[in-house]
């Protein structure tokens, strides 16, 4: 941007203030290049240019400036930076300057000082409380095409970035004794006293610079500016090595036990980050004590157009004058109900405004407001004005009438304590008359309040609150405090009677200003019957979107008491809920996004399969191969074909390294097992597999796999690769809780091998060319389930089993995973002369089918032992768990859906999983369901499709013809219900 | 939520897996109406508002399954067993 071009400064002091004179920063609002300086908020860089029209209203496009200088801000929500960097609603007031920001305006079109749907003002009736409900109602069909679009278009706030967030974004933890949640006087105090005991601290503040409040007043604190001294505690604090220091952290969730969520804005004050810096950083703190020194948010008065640009909360004038040197207006009015905005009457006096009034609710000013400022009892009743304020009409308490030329007019209704960390976890806060606010009363364990956000609202009272929290806290954890000297503070008032509502105002008085909530909205909420808070919030919208009502909320429970004739405290809040502030995804979200979004597991010869050109698949964590396509296959099924094909001719290789594989160890292994599975275990002898059903103690499947005995008290356990975490869990739950008197013991080694199926005709000769030649492979020495110990030729140690998932005569081969790799090689090379094929998931899936073999399809956590065709597996002889559940007639009926196999009858036609059965003719309706098809497959070897399905009486039903419909598919076929192994029944293949 | 876990100290609850009531004791199988006992143990828990015990397993972490006494108002720990243990109290009260 051209600097010379941009305009001077007209709004800002020649001299003090918190901002850096030495450092000008352009930046653009608008498209208007302005000049601010560092120490600057957005906020507070447009009153030192004097731009007063910061957006337009959510529902009534009314033009707004901005009415707080902090997080609470409703109004001026912005759009920063552009292209994909582009973040709509943030809060001016809380947007750091820097060099070349660009911010745009929400909420206007054309423009914001023309924007044509301001004439929803004059529609206001359509838009009262309610109005989602009401004025949308009918007729139905104009929704979609009148009212969404006019709804979206009126009541947009920004646009959304539309290209992928070129940051990243990280998660920390922190571990501490004390967390000390704003650096105000109340925070520091606490953390110092803290931190000087040898407590571990962590000091989290949401500003840019530490101090809270001190930075925004003129009262010294210790005989100096009140930032002089917070400097000064900050800098010993920095220098003791038990204190972490996160400024730019905004704590946003408590959570049980001492347990909080802060985002840090890293690099949110620069454009783009420094190369390998997060953008924002999410925190999990763990503490043991906590001392919420949040500070307070100031309320507005309620009168008629008291949203006119020009209108601020007292507080916050004060503050852009104080800590920014920039004053909001030249001609002030301040109108107030407590003590604490004379204060800025007389700071803006002393940087060079004009006070024309000062108008107290109260019958008589603070004891110290005699300096002879201009003042009257009575309240402002309506602003004027369009763009920005011009005068204010004010009602004396005798009745008199006054019209008062102004272009600021600073308001407070008093001070609201920051308590939403002390509600999060439920607890409700209660009423106190006298402080006109609610604080915080049952708090979590561990948890203390300190400063304005309990209410205690002079510095002195702070600094005292802040010093014993702190030292409470650090006796708490055990170790010994000693008093902080507090540093001296002048006397401050703090009085307050509150002064809900002007009588005889005019105009729309807003109380929510985010969402165009006015005090008739409240009152014609209340009529209508929703006197609960929670329903009031609901039916206004009064406390939604990103400020969470933080000016508005006891403003509106205030009127709601009023009308209802009860006490505010029998009104009660809203509830709390985390974020306490806006916190963006990508925070949460963290670097798992992409390819990080969760951890990926690669089995062993995964490096192997990736240089065979595998099509990856993933199954759970894992990335397994579904194919090896060959040159000139044309898709998944010709790969898949010629991988069944070659492994049913002559043999295949399969990688199945991710099943589940338990070492279970000790005298009672056995009895476990019975324990475990529903079949029996004392009679497997060393050196044997037996195939495993597992059941829940429901009586529905669990899992089902191989157990080998590899010892006379060591057995292999193996599960599917989904149940394996679980069946891992379920059997630590069997042995701790249930049976701990049993003598076993068990380790998951499901990572610590690599397992490989050898499958088909010429698999023993391929395994004769990588095992050593001591072992005798001969179906005589080690048949058909046999299991061992056994050595590679290269010496490599490794266990052998003789079973099968593909109903061919096979092989399973672990080798330690370390070895996985160069072993898949070796098969794949020994192999090559015998014609040997890599198979995916795909291919052991399709002979899984043709074999009738379940898997997770059939074990879907519905179905039986008997509905799978395994009842006769179930041991009546002992106990076992899901053993009498199983036993229940409803799981043992016949009609059940149970296991069959099916084939289209026209053998052409494709078939594929999900379709349900109805009886051919039937329509396809949930009464005439009869069950559904689990898997499918094209099978290779009978040259159709085929699949396998739970149908009601099934294998009662073999030879009969139902429907096969798939709605999903749109498609109906007519199937042939057959027995459900299509391959060699009788396993003959399997004992050659 | 925080829970002390025996062998490693407190740890955030995401570590621990949760499965409910730790009252119901598995039933006698060979025992008359095992099936109405049975179902009774796998399907009726209470749900108390207050002091409650239950099972959490330390999956991310020792791998022990623990009795954790809770209160399910405030999430306060009153208390954390190793389940092994009390199985030999539940035992010896049977």
């Amino acid at each position: 941007m051209n600097k010379a071009a941009t305009p001077k400064q007209l709004g800002r002091l020649a001299a003090g203030g918190l901002v850096d004179r030495g450092q000008p920063l352009s930046f653009s609002f608008d498209g208007r290049s302005l000049e601010g300086y560092a120490g600057d908020t957005l906020a507070s860089a447009l009153v030192a240019n004097q731009v007063r029209l910061v957006g337009r209203s959510f529902k009534y496009h009314r033009p707004r400036g901005l009415l707080s200088a902090g997080g609470e801000e409703p109004n001026a929500l912005v759009e920063l930076r552009g292209g994909a960097r582009r973040e709509p609603n943030t809060r001016a007031t809380v947007a750091e300057l820097f060099d070349g920001l660009e911010a745009v305006s929400q909420n206007r079109w054309p423009s914001l000082r023309f924007d044509v749907l301001a004439a929803n003002r004059l529609l206001g009736p359509l838009f009262a409380a309610g109005f989602y409900y009401k004025t949308f109602m009918w007729p139905a069909a104009f929704w979609e095409k009148v009212y969404e679009p006019l709804i979206r278009r009126a009541a947009g706030l920004g646009r959304i970035a539309t290209g992928p967030d070129p940051d990243t974004y990280e998660k920390a933890f922190a571990f501490c004794d004390v967390l000390v949640v704003g650096s105000g006087p109340a925070g520091l105090m606490a953390a110092l006293s803290a931190a000087r005991a040898g407590a571990r601290v962590l000091l989290a503040e949401d500003d840019f610079r530490f101090g809270g409040r001190l930075l925004a007043e003129r009262r010294p604190v210790g005989d100096r500016p009140g930032h002089v001294w917070a400097d000064e505690v900050v800098a010993e604090l920095k220098s003791m090595p038990n204190v972490r220091l996160l400024r730019r952290t905004c704590v946003f969730a408590s959570y049980d036990h001492g347990v909080f969520a802060a985002v840090e804005r890293v690099n949110d004050h620069l454009a783009t980050p420094p190369e390998f810096e997060p953008r924002q950083r999410l925190w999990r703190i763990v503490s043991r004590r906590a001392v919420v020194a949040a500070g307070a948010i100031e309320r507005p008065l309620l009168f008629g157009d008291n949203d006119r640009p020009g209108v601020m909360l007292a507080g916050a004038a004060r503050a852009y004058a104080n800590r920014y040197a920039a004053l909001a207006g030249r001609r002030v009015v301040v109108s107030t109900d407590n003590d604490d905005a004379w204060t800025t009457a007389f700071d803006l006096a002393a940087a060079g405004a004009t006070i024309a009034a000062v108008v107290d609710s109260r019958e008589s000013p603070p004891v110290s407001a005699g300096a002879g400022l201009p003042w009257m009892s009575g309240a402002v009743v309506r602003a004027l004005g369009g763009r920005s304020l011009e005068a204010v009409d004010v009602r004396t308490a005798q009745g008199g009438a006054h019209r008062i030329d102004c272009d600021l007019l600073a308001m407070s209704g008093g001070w609201t304590p920051t308590l939403h960390l002390t509600s999060h976890q439920g607890a409700r806060p209660r009423w106190d008359e006298r402080l006109a606010a609610f604080v915080a009363d049952q708090l979590p364990s561990g948890m203390a309040v300190a400063g304005a956000a309990n209410g205690e609202r002079s510095t002195a009272e702070a600094l005292a609150a802040g010093a014993r929290a702190g030292m409470a806290a650090v006796e708490a954890v055990g170790l010994r405090a000693r008093a902080a000297d507090l540093p001296s503070v002048p006397p401050e008032p703090t009085a307050q009677r509150a002064l809900w509502r002007m009588s005889g105002s005019a105009g729309k008085s807003f109380v929510d200003f985010q969402n165009d909530v006015t005090t008739s909205d409240i009152e014609l909420a209340e009529r209508e019957g929703y006197r609960s808070p929670e329903h009031m919030k609901r039916y206004t919208t009064l406390g939604m979107a990103t400020d969470q009502g933080k000016t508005a909320g006891v403003n509106g429970l205030a009127l709601l008491a009023e009308r209802a004739g009860q006490p505010i405290g029998r009104i009660g809040t809203t509830t709390f809920r985390a974020p306490f502030a806006p916190v963006a995804i990508g925070a949460l979200a963290g670097p798992h996004c992409g390819a990080e979004f969760k951890p990926v597991r690669l089995p062993a010869a995964h490096r192997w399969a990736v240089e065979q050109g595998a099509v990856l698949v993933e199954t759970g964590a894992w990335l397994r191969a579904a194919y090896f396509p060959r040159s000139g296959e044309k898709d998944w099924l010709e790969a898949m074909t010629r991988e069944v094909t070659t492994t049913r001719s002559a043999v295949g290789v399969c990688d199945v390294s991710t099943l589940g594989k338990i070492d279970l160890q000790g005298g009672d292994a056995a009895e476990f097992l019975e324990r475990l599975y529903v079949n029996g275990w004392k009679t497997l002898a060393i050196g044997r597999a037996r195939y495993g059903l597992m059941l829940r103690e429901d009586g529905i499947v669990m899992d089902d796999g191989t157990v080998s005995r590899l010892g006379e008290q060591r057995y292999l356990v193996t599960t599917t690769t989904a149940n394996a975490g679980s069946v891992f869990q379920h059997m630590q739950f069997c042995h701790q809780v249930l049976w701990p008197e049993l003598d076993v013991q068990f380790v998951s080694v499901s990572d610590q091998w690599a397992q490989f199926s050898i499958a088909g005709p010429r698999a023993r000769d391929l395994l004769r060319a990588v095992v050593d030649s001591r072992h005798d492979l001969s179906s005589e020495a080690f048949p058909y389930m046999a299991a061992a110990d056994v050595r590679l030729a290269d010496g490599t140690r490794a266990r052998l089993f003789r079973i099968s998932f593909s109903g061919e005569f096979a092989y399973e081969l672990a080798v330690p995973a370390a070895a996985g790799e160069r072993t898949v090689r070796w098969l794949m090379q020994a192999g090559a002369a015998l014609g040997v094929a890599a198979y995916g998931l795909e291919a052991l899936g399709t002979m899984r089918i043709e074999k009738g073999h379940v898997a997770g399809n059939e074990l879907n956590g519905q179905t039986t032992a008997y509905d799978l065709g395994l009842g006769r597996m179930l041991s009546a002889s002992k106990d076992f768990i899901g053993a009498v559940m199983a036993r229940r007639g409803a799981l043992t009926d016949p009609g059940r859906p149970r296991l069959v196999g099916l084939a289209p009858v026209d053998r052409a036609a494709r078939i594929g999983a999900g379709a349900h059965f109805v009886a051919a003719g039937a329509s396809p309706t949930a009464a005439n369901d009869q069950g559904f098809m689990t898997s499918a497959a094209f099978s290779p070897t009978l040259g159709h499709w085929i699949g396998l399905g739970l149908l009601a009486g099934g294998p009662e039903r073999l030879g009969e013809q139902v429907l096969a419909v798939d709605l999903l598919r749109a498609r109906s076929t007519l199937v042939e219900v057959r027995a459900p192994v299509f391959v060699d029944p009788a396993g003959d293949r399997l004992r050659v | 939520m925080r829970i002390p876990c025996p062998h490693c100290g407190p740890r955030g609850h995401e570590e621990f897996a949760y499965h409910g009531d730790a009252a119901p004791i598995r039933p006698d199988p060979a025992a008359a109406e095992a099936e109405r006992a049975f179902g009774e143990y796998v399907y009726l828990r209470d749900n108390p508002a207050g002091l409650h015990r239950e099972l959490w397993y330390h999956a991310l972490g020792c791998l022990t399954w623990l009795i954790v006494e809770r209160d399910t108002r405030t999430h306060a720990i009153r208390g954390v067993a190793e389940a092994r243990a009390n199985h030999a109290q539940g035992q010896a009260a049977q």
